[in-house]
This record gives structure tokens, C-alpha cells and sequence, in this order.
């Protein structure tokens, strides 16, 4: 009963202050807009000297690299959306969104929902500097959706689903339904070696490092910096 | 690309070690950074002005003449410094283009000087951002439309070979190129004046003797008036065949508005010439004398000012339309309410709502005849309320009728009504470009055989090319693609390496697309119409059915010049087909092709459509759409070897 009645005590002040402001003639838009919403959250990297010891890259290359990140984001962290926006410069013919998800949330280590410069840089350490051992880490985190040490078949048709979806629609051979799920059996018969339906870190490695094309490819990007 | 977006390629390629696990297929090798200098900052003097900027800053768009080799020409050995003779003022705007990616236009500035600053250092206006693209188009098109206009008061000096019915057309429309057209224009419009006049004199009441009652001057001096009315409909007749005759679509000619009212203004004579003596329908007769009246409007022709008023009522429909309904709405309302509240009252003149609409319409527009009032308390106070809101409900859409006008009035009846909807085009056009422009840029250097990377990894290929090509087509390449774009070209061979599917454009697509779809129809035996390289398409999936190509059927072809082979599959497995340079793609799948044949789905077939005419061998068709490369060496047979049915 007492709410009743608070409630309707406030639509009645609320209908009085509509018919004061009727009379005397506020805007609307003047009267309520006050609440400014906190300007963009502004992020300053760790020392210099810190990342150089924390990652693998040199001094300079430091430099190079923030110059280059804080021209695209100028508040110093990447949220999702400007995430998915630059990986999608690189694919026009494509939809990189669903893999620049994934990309993100490999990135963001602390799962905050952003990623800042030290996390860029972390990940992109381990990516260009890091030992194989490194990477196939690296990789296996970034299919492992959930990261709970399994990469099941779900996770992995995920995966291969938002590749795919990079190519876009104007392929040869035309992309069928089945295509993705197909990858996904190849590599499950690849590299599940015990034949349970998921893989684990060791399957993952141990099989990785015994294709030699992989290992090759691995070391395909050495000289990005 | 965009600028800041190339800064973070390093991270996109970095990130393609997702795939690498997950791909069935060696990657190809990744472009060297030959020319490996440390950034560093450069000095470009601008009449005076230093700016400095990162070498890298400028390498963003090779396609420029700071960000290509161009810009060695200005370097000055002794200050080791780039020197432009030219604006300074105006290098800020291109030069924060490289920085920031975005191309503003400053609206103080000239717009030819910026114009030719472009043009000068090589950017396209077309990329100047949204925020000042509007502006600058704007700016663009007053200034052209001044030099047309300019342009246009010269020309109407005399030009040569016209016909006689060009010259009568030409004298019709503008009265000012010669003194007949003007004689003309003077008499027609004298013509017209005095038709109305006439029609006007008529009606007054001329009495010859005080007492007799007022007859109208057209019933006493009826022959004079015939003549004067016989005069002017000769004359407008005459100009109306005139014009018929002069004009270079008749047929728009008579369905313009201007021929309209001509006609209109001229039948009725006619019509009364033919029908005098019936007595039943010279009361049609009477009213159809009222068109008449239309002869004035012949005067649009004379005048522009009525020309663009009539221009902006058309232009202004949708406002004139919103007013009318809303008048109507209010009509209804406030006349109902004046009805009902004067009901009471006796001899009140609210006999039904009807006849209260007068009311509430002389109310509503201000005029108040005075001829109906209302006598109750309630009629009087609903009366008020009729009128003030009668102010308002008029109030609101006359400003836009009239600032329309004005516009037109001033811009002298441009049509700018197209203008927001060229903008938007324009502005959809300007993101397909920009996003075709990648990817077609890539699907170029794919088609060109221009990928370095496949000759380094298949060297037992090497050999297949022509050996004159390559060493050009290394020079060529160093030439044409910068590092940034052999970069990412790079990744996306990647990503197409990863999922074992190509890209291609739009049109060889759909050619797959339908061809999937009619891939179960037999036909007749392939037939091959070029000597240029065939290049077979890797297929991933191969069956045992046997299915013919599709003999060239044109349901499909939608440009004149291709002609269609027919299909073409490669062996898996077999000895290779001819080859090209992108054959070794080809072959390169292949033998992977031959792990992934075991999983057998259908066959795609595909139409390779090569453009006439195949005779040159050169390199130098970039717009061949299929993956041709002219380098080849010509088929040998071309009914053995190359075209085969797959079966596996």
C-alpha cells in the first residue's frame, strides 16, 4: 500500500513538473541533459624501460609500435569494436568480426574488455620473438573459447567457421556448408590422438611439432617488426 | 588502406599464426624487406616552410608523389632536403592526409588553387572525408556552373551549319540571339496583353444612353470584339504551329506545360466557332469562355519570375500538400464544435456543419466577413480558440514555401533537386571503391602472376615459366607494389592457403555459382577457342561422375567479348596440365589435392571465360578476368592434353 501511494506521489510530482515546465515554456532539450557521460578512459603506458624488459623486442621497435597504436586509438586502449573495425580493413571481401573476437579476447589476457598497450605488446612478443613451444601455447589459447584446457570439436568449428568467414562469399571453389566442418574433422583426426574428442595442450604440441609444415609456418613471420 | 590501419599490419600478421595450426596447406613465403633502412625523418621545404615527418608517415600511399619515388626529383643535394616551390598554406591539408589518413578541405581556400594542389602531388579529390566533402562539392559545382555560364554567353555568338528549324528553335527559346526572335517575342507578348485586356474590357458595363439599363461593352460593340478575339487566337495559333514545327522532339514539345496552356488558351475560340447557334450548350459555351483567362499564363514565357514561382510550387508540393491536410483537419474540427455550441441558439446561422465550415475557414485565415458570428458564451469562446490556432496552423509552412523560393529565385532555377541524392551516391560509390580497391588490388597482382613468393617456394617450377617473363616481372614488381601491399597481399594468401578456397571477384563468381548449379546437364565435347594459357582451377573435390563441359552456352555470359570454354578439370594426380604461372598454385594443390581427394563431394566445374582477341602473348592484360597468364607458352594440343574430365 505504501508503494502504491509513493508511487503515485511521484507521478504526480512528475505530471507538475511537466505542467510547470508546459507553461512556462522549457525546452525540452535544455532542462536534462546533464549527465555527461566520463570522457573516454584514458590509458598511459608503463615505462619504456619496463616493456623492454617484459617483452622481447628492442627499444626502438617499442617506439615504433606505439607510435603506430596510438595514432589508431588515442586514448591508449582498443575496445572491442575498434578491435573488430581495423581487423576488418585487412579482409574487405570478408567478415573478420567473429575471428577478431577471438583474436581480442586472446589478447586481453586480463579479460577486462580492453586491451592496452602492454597486452598488444605481450601478445605480439610471444607472436614474433617467442620460441615455437611459445606460440603453439599462443595458439592453443586462442582456440580454447572457454580456456579450460580443452579444445573440443565446437570450439574448433567456432574457429574455423569465422576463418571462413574472412574469405567472404566470392570464393573458387564456391564455400558449402559442409566445408567448415569437414577442416574441423581433418584436424581432429590429425591431432586427437586418443580419440576422445578433445584435444589437450600436450596432443596439440606433440602433433604440431611432428608436421613439419606447420613448424615451417611458424617461423613464417619472423621479420614482421 | 588507411594510414594508422598500415601501422598495425605487423600485428595482423602476426596474428595469422591462429591459422597455421588449423591449415592443411604449406603457407608461401613471406616478402622480404629488401631495402631495410631505420626510420627516419625527412625535411620537406615548402616554399620556406620546413615540415618534417617520418619516411614512413609519407610511404603510406605509394600511389603519390610524396609517397613514391616522384618526390627524388625535388631533392636538393646541398640541404638534403625536399624543396616544393609552392603553397605552404595548402601543403598543411595534404600533408596532415598523410598523417591522420584523412583529406580535409579548408574552406577558406580557393577551390581550383586546392584543386590544383592535388592534382599536383597526386591525390584524388575523391577522398576528402565526410566531414568536408559536402562543402567541397558544393564549392566544385558553383564553379563550374560559373564557367558554363561564362561560357554560355559566348556561345550564343553564331554558330555555323545549324538547320533552318535549329535557328527558329534556337530564336524561339532565346529571344536575345536575333532581332527576328525578338520582334517576335515583343509581338506575342503585346498580343498576349491585349487578349486579356480585351477579355477584361468586356465584362464592364458600357450604357450608351444614362437611362437605359447597363449592358457589358462585349454585347454592344460584339463585332469589335470578335475581331480583336479572331486576331489574337490567329496569332497565338500561328506561333503555336510555329514552335510545333521548330521543336526537336515533338512529341515532348506537346506534352510540356508551356504547349499546354497554349492549347488550352486557344480552343476555346474554336470550340465556339463550331457551336453558336445550339442554345442548349452555349451555357457550356459560356464557362468555357472562362479559360480564356489561361492566355495569361502564356506570359511565363516573358517572365521568369512566374516561371520560377510556378517552379517552386512544384518543388514545394509536399509542404503545400501538409498545409492543405491540416487546414482540413482543423476545418472539421472547429466546425463541428462551432455547430454543436451554437445549436442552442435561436436563429443562429449554424444551420448544419457544412455551413459552418465558411465560418471556420473565414476565421481560420484572419478574414473575418463578419457575415457569420457566433452568440453563445461557448460559441464565442471556441471562436477565439478557431482563430488563434487558425494563425498558427498557416504560420507554419509558408516560411519554408518562401525561403524555397527564395533559393530558387537566387540560384536562377538550378536544378539542385538531384543534389542530395548525387551526394549520397557519390558517397557510396567512394566506399565501394575504396573497399574494391583492396581487394581488387589483390586479385590483380593473383591474376598478374605477380606473387614472387610462389617462384621462391617452387623452384622445381621455375622452369615451366618463361624465363623472360620472370626477371621483368621482378623489376615490374618492385616497381608496382610497395612493401605494405606485398605484405598484406601476403596474408591474404595465407588465409586462402588456410581454407583451400580462392579469391576471386564478382564475376567469376557468379559464373561458378550458376555453373555448380547447372553442372548436371550433359552436352556436347569441350571446345577450346583460344591459344592463350588455360589456367585449370584447383578443385578440391573430385568424383567419379562423369560429367561433359557445358558446351558454350551464352545464357550466362553477360559480356560480348568472352567467349566461354567449357570446363576444365585437373587430374588429380596425373601428369600436370598446361602450365601457367598460376598453374603452379594449381599444382601445388594438387599434390595436397591428391590427401583430399579421398573425400569425394561433388565436382565443381567451372567456365573459364578468356576475352578476345588471345592473339598477343604479352603480359599486359591486367583486365583479363580469369586468371590467364599470357606468358604461357601456347597449348600444344589443345583437344588432349588440357581439356580432360576428371575421374578419379
Amino acid at each position: 500500500m505504501s508503494s502504491c501511494r509513493k508511487r503515485c506521489k511521484r507521478q504526480i510530482l512528475k505530471f507538475a513538473q511537466y505542467f510547470f515546465r508546459f507553461i512556462t515554456g522549457t525546452l525540452n532539450a535544455d532542462s536534462v541533459e546533464d549527465e555527461l557521460e566520463l570522457s573516454a578512459v584514458r590509458h598511459r603506458p608503463e615505462a619504456l624501460e619496463l616493456l623492454e624488459a617484459q617483452t622481447r623486442f628492442s627499444r626502438k621497435e617499442l617506439q615504433i609500435l606505439y607510435r603506430g597504436f596510438k595514432n589508431e586509438c588515442p586514448s591508449g586502449v582498443v575496445n572491442e569494436d575498434t578491435f573488430k573495425e581495423i581487423y576488418a580493413q585487412f579482409f574487405p571481401q570478408g567478415d573478420a568480426s567473429t575471428y577478431a573476437h577471438f583474436l581480442f579476447n586472446a589478447f586481453d589476457t586480463d579479460h577486462n574488455g580492453s586491451v592496452s598497450f602492454e597486452d598488444f605488446v605481450m601478445g605480439l612478443s610471444i607472436l614474433l620473438r617467442g620460441t615455437v613451444q611459445e606460440k603453439l601455447n599462443w595458439a592453443f589459447n586462442l582456440y580454447d573459447i572457454n580456456k579450460d584446457g580443452y579444445i573440443t570439436k565446437e570450439e574448433m568449428l567456432d574457429i574455423i567457421k569465422s576463418i571462413y568467414d574472412m574469405m567472404g562469399k566470392c570464393t573458387y571453389p564456391i564455400l558449402k556448408e559442409e566445408t567448415p566442418r569437414q577442416h574441423v574433422e581433418i584436424f581432429f583426426q590429425k591431432m586427437d590422438k586418443n580419440r576422445d574428442g578433445v584435444v589437450t595442450i600436450d596432443e596439440f604440441i606433440d602433433c604440431c611439432q611432428n608436421d613439419e609444415n606447420i613448424m615451417r609456418s611458424m617461423q613464417l613471420f619472423e621479420n614482421v617488426i | 588502406m588507411a594510414a594508422g590501419v598500415a601501422a598495425w599490419l605487423p600485428f595482423a600478421r602476426a596474428a595469422a599464426i591462429g591459422w597455421m595450426p588449423v591449415a592443411n596447406l604449406p603457407m608461401p613465403v613471406a616478402p622480404t624487406n629488401k631495402n631495410k633502412h631505420q626510420d627516419e625523418i625527412i625535411i620537406l621545404n615548402v616554399s620556406g616552410r620546413r615540415f618534417q615527418t617520418w619516411r614512413n608517415t609519407l610511404d603510406r600511399y605509394p600511389d603519390t608523389l610524396l609517397g613514391s619515388s616522384e618526390k627524388e626529383f625535388f631533392f636538393n643535394e646541398e640541404t638534403r632536403e625536399y624543396f616544393f616551390d609552392r603553397d605552404p598554406d595548402l601543403f598543411r591539408s595534404i600533408l596532415n592526409f598523410y598523417r591522420t589518413g584523412k583529406l580535409h578541405y579548408p574552406r577558406y581556400e580557393c577551390i581550383s588553387a586546392y584543386d590544383e594542389e592535388l592534382a599536383f602531388f597526386g591525390i584524388i579529390p575523391e577522398i576528402i572525408s565526410d566531414c568536408c566533402y559536402e562543402e567541397y562539392k558544393d564549392r566544385k559545382r558553383e564553379n563550374i556552373e560559373r564557367l558554363m555560364d561564362d561560357l554560355e554567353d559566348n556561345k550564343d555568338s553564331k554558330l555555323p551549319n545549324m538547320t533552318f528549324r535549329e535557328t527558329m528553335w534556337r530564336a524561339f527559346e532565346n529571344p536575345h540571339t536575333s532581332t527576328m526572335a525578338l520582334v517576335f517575342y515583343y509581338v506575342t507578348g503585346f498580343f498576349i496583353a491585349i487578349s486579356v485586356l480585351t477579355n477584361v474590357v468586356e465584362t464592364v458595363p458600357c450604357s450608351y444612353m444614362p437611362n437605359q439599363r447597363d449592358i457589358p461593352c462585349g454585347e454592344r460593340y460584339t463585332e469589335a470584339f470578335f475581331c480583336m478575339d479572331t486576331a489574337c487566337v490567329m496569332i497565338f495559333t500561328v506561333e503555336y504551329l510555329m514552335r510545333l514545327f521548330a521543336a526537336p522532339s515533338r512529341y515532348r514539345f506537346m506534352r510540356s506545360v508551356m504547349s499546354i496552356i497554349d492549347v488550352v488558351a486557344i480552343l476555346p475560340y474554336y470550340i465556339g466557332l463550331v457551336m453558336t447557334n445550339n442554345e442548349d450548350v452555349s451555357g457550356a459555351f459560356v464557362t468555357l469562355r472562362v479559360f480564356r483567362v489561361f492566355r495569361i499564363f502564356k506570359f511565363s514565357r516573358h517572365s521568369q519570375g512566374l516561371r520560377i514561382l510556378g517552379y517552386t510550387l512544384k518543388s514545394c508540393a509536399s509542404e503545400l500538400g501538409f498545409l492543405l491536410f491540416s487546414l482540413t483537419m482543423a476545418i472539421i474540427i472547429f466546425a463541428t464544435v462551432m455547430f454543436y455550441a451554437e445549436k442552442g441558439s435561436s436563429s443562429s446561422k449554424f444551420t448544419s456543419i457544412p455551413a459552418s465550415f465558411w465560418y471556420t475557414i473565414v476565421t481560420m485565415t484572419t478574414l473575418g466577413y463578419g457575415d457569420m458570428v457566433p452568440k453563445t458564451i461557448a460559441g464565442k469562446i471556441f471562436g477565439s480558440i478557431c482563430s488563434l490556432s487558425g494563425v498558427l496552423v498557416i504560420a507554419l509552412p509558408v516560411p519554408v514555401i518562401v525561403s524555397n523560393f527564395s533559393r530558387i529565385y537566387h540560384q536562377n532555377q538550378r536544378a539542385d533537386k538531384r543534389r542530395a541524392q548525387k551526394v549520397q551516391k557519390a558517397k557510396l560509390a567512394r566506399m565501394r571503391i575504396s573497399k574494391n580497391g583492396s581487394s581488387s588490388a589483390f586479385l590483380h597482382s593473383k591474376r598478374n602472376g605477380l606473387n614472387q613468393s610462389l617462384e621462391l617456394t617452387l623452384p622445381y617450377y621455375k622452369m615451366k615459366l618463361s624465363p623472360q617473363g620472370s626477371l621483368e616481372e621482378d623489376q615490374h614488381l618492385k616497381k608496382t607494389t610497395s612493401l605494405l601491399e606485398s605484405q598484406h597481399h601476403h596474408l591474404l594468401h595465407c588465409l586462402e592457403k588456410t581454407t583451400n578456397h580462392e579469391f576471386v571477384d564478382e564475376r567469376l563468381y557468379e559464373q561458378g555459382y550458376l555453373q555448380t548449379a547447372l553442372q548436371n546437364f550433359p552436352s556436347q565435347s569441350p571446345s577450346l577457342s583460344s591459344e592463350e594459357g588455360i589456367t585449370g582451377t584447383c578443385c578440391s573435390r573430385r568424383t567419379k561422375k562423369n560429367i561433359p563441359p557445358l558446351s558454350a552456352t551464352n545464357t550466362h555470359s553477360h559480356t560480348h567479348n568472352l567467349q566461354e570454354l567449357s570446363a576444365l578439370h585437373i587430374q588429380c594426380g596425373e601428369q600436370h596440365p598446361l602450365n601457367t604461372s598460376r598453374s603452379s598454385l594449381n599444382l601445388m594443390s594438387d599434390e595436397s589435392g591428391s590427401l583430399n581427394c579421398k573425400s569425394s563431394g561433388l565436382v565443381t566445374t567451372a567456365i573459364i571465360s578468356i576475352p578476345t582477341p588471345p592473339s598477343n602473348n604479352s603480359r599486359a592484360n591486367p583486365d583479363a578476368p580469369p586468371p590467364a597468364n599470357p606468358d604461357a607458352p601456347p597449348l600444344p594440343n589443345p583437344g588432349t592434353d588440357v581439356v580432360r574430365i576428371s575421374a578419379l
